[in-house]
């Protein structure tokens, strides 16, 4: 575990030391913020509800973008040798890189405490709700996070990665809003497997054991992928 | 030290590396010669645990690559082809790193670190983000992560590759006084480059091993000649005209400097023409300012095994 968290901080600093986290950032502030301010100041409505709606589709650009260069960079600079040739486990490294990409993403998220801040002084906030809805986003984050480091395995290029890793979060995020156009036992099992339904789930302020668990087992799979495919060691 | 079992690795249905067999003795600096392709970084990519063996297995201090990777990936030190390094940190911060996941203490590693830093000579580059170092620079950096946690074996891939001919010097200085202390097995598809550093041969092509021994042993074995510079001041017409019309020598090249003139000379392995020539200057009144036997040539021996 210490490896891991030795590569983690490593990336971290790698994350921070490029501009590419700064543009990223940025650009996700500047997002939640506009959907958060238009709300406050054009319709009055002081309500962290509507970032919260929206974050999850901005993490479909969002998280593949912080994650593409994990392992599709390391292979085509041929890093990944030195780093799968150090005396830790392929796991080491993915945990690593997983703990990298989730504090990426807590950090992202934390920054929009300023808006649940904001209403709380202005008025009365929902506190079962911002606190299921940021569980959920952290979540979201860390298991999408975990898709997109699965992704970068599969290539060497960062904009395939990219690419890759979008259709997957997508797929997910849309799976459960195909449900009136498929039978109902089918129904069920497509809303299980779909992020934004247990998200939403989490947003209404119950926090129930099984949303939780279907989050840690979408990243333990996801990280179970990235084991396989390292496991191949492709060129 | 290491001993590599009938060795193979496929890479679909292609055979990188068919049955190889060998072993590595310690403190041996052992040469990997083969054309672009031949299984030379396959196997060291097998040795150092990053590959996986297909059929056969690489046993390190008679540990099992399929079984204690770890353990071996701690005894080796690896520098792979191209020497891939993260082109954004700093050379301290990238040293620092390498140690903390090889796990060296706390306590060790700045001393570690100190010790590498000046046998690679990087104390002026330590804050210098490695993508603004030179090509050589860059190289022992590689080196210098390979080296951090003092391993008995060194495996380096191509070490020389793209490096101008001063860094070239300076790197297989470096890698001779590595290979004092430590097993060191590097690859290579510069010919003189396994004259210069290496205590045996192994010539690989199209995965299997076609040659094993002294660069020495390797040249009279195969190319059964033997290669002599004679220089002399003299009328060049006549001394290709005496040395032609010996049936014991061959002309393989002239060259002009200065008006003196370069013979490159055959001769069968178990002659020595040095006297023989000697007497001919003497005879014929020429200056003599060139003599030697060349040192063994693997060229020929590479060229004709490889080249099949």
């Amino acid at each position: 575990m210490s490896e891991a968290w030795i590569l983690a901080r490593k990336e971290l600093r790698a994350y921070f030391d490029s501009p590419v986290a700064y543009v990223v950032l940025s650009l996700f502030l500047l997002l939640t913020g506009w959907f958060f301010s238009t709300g406050l100041f054009l319709e009055n409505v002081a309500s962290v509800r509507r970032v919260f709606d929206y974050v999850p589709f901005f993490f479909l650009f969002f998280i593949p973008a912080i994650t593409m260069s994990t392992f599709a960079e390391e292979r085509r600079s041929g890093t990944i040798e030195l780093l799968l040739t150090l005396p830790v486990r392929d796991w080491q490294v993915i945990v690593g890189k997983l703990l990298a990409v989730s504090v990426f993403v807590a950090t992202a998220i934390a920054a929009t405490l300023v808006y649940a801040v904001t209403v709380a002084s202005l008025g009365d906030i929902d506190f079962g709700a911002t606190v299921g809805g940021y569980l959920g986003l952290v979540l979201l984050g860390i298991s999408c996070g975990a898709i997109g480091i699965f992704a970068s395995s599969l290539t060497r290029n960062q904009i395939v990665a990219f690419i890759i890793g979008f259709g997957i979060i997508f797929v997910l995020y849309l799976v459960d809003k195909v449900t009136d156009f498929v039978p109902g036992s089918l129904a069920t099992v497509l809303q299980y497997l779909g992020t934004d339904f247990h998200y939403r789930n989490l947003l209404r302020g119950v926090i129930d054991t099984r949303d939780i668990l279907y989050y840690v087992s979408l990243t333990v799979f996801a990280g179970l992928c990235t084991a396989y495919s390292l496991a191949r060691r492709p060129e | 030290m290491i001993e590599v079992r009938d060795l193979t690795k496929r890479y679909g249905a292609e055979r990188a590396v068919d049955r190889i067999s060998f072993t590595v003795a310690p403190g041996e600096v052992l040469g990997f010669l083969g054309p672009n392709g031949a299984g030379k970084s396959t196997t060291m990519k097998v040795i150092t645990g990053y590959l996986p063996p297909t059929e056969g297995t690489v046993l390190v201090d008679g540990l099992d690559v399929r079984r204690d990777a770890l353990e071996i990936r701690r005894r080796i030190g690896y520098l792979p082809e191209h020497t891939p390094l993260y082109p954004d940190m700093p050379v301290s911060e990238y040293l620092a790193f390498v140690a903390a996941m090889r796990g060296i203490d706390a306590s060790a590693r700045a001393s570690r670190t100190e010790a590498v830093v000046t046998r690679c000579g990087l104390a002026d580059v330590l804050p210098k983000r490695i993508e603004t170092l030179s090509k050589g620079y860059r190289q022992r950096v590689g080196l210098a992560q390979a080296l951090i946690h003092d391993p008995e074996i060194l495996v380096l891939d191509e070490p020389t590759t793209g490096l101008d001919p001063n860094q070239i010097v300076e790197i297989r200085e470096l890698i001779r006084a590595i290979g004092r202390e430590k097993t060191v097995i590097l690859s290579t598809h510069i010919l003189p480059e396994v004259q210069a550093s290496c205590d045996r041969v192994l010539i690989i092509h199209r995965g299997r091993i076609v040659a094993d021994g002294t660069p020495d042993d390797l040249q009279s074995r195969f190319s059964g000649l033997r290669r002599l510079s004679f220089g002399v001041r003299g009328p060049a017409d006549r001394v290709a005209e005496v040395l032609s019309a010996r049936t014991d020598l061959r002309i393989a090249d002239v060259s002009d400097l200065d008006g003196e003139t370069l013979f490159q000379l055959e001769s069968d392995a178990d002659t020595d023409a040095r006297p023989l020539l000697f007497r001919l200057a003497v005879e014929e009144g020429w200056e003599l300012t060139e003599l030697h036997r060349d040192r063994a040539n693997l060229e020929d021996v590479f060229r004709s095994l490889t080249s099949a």
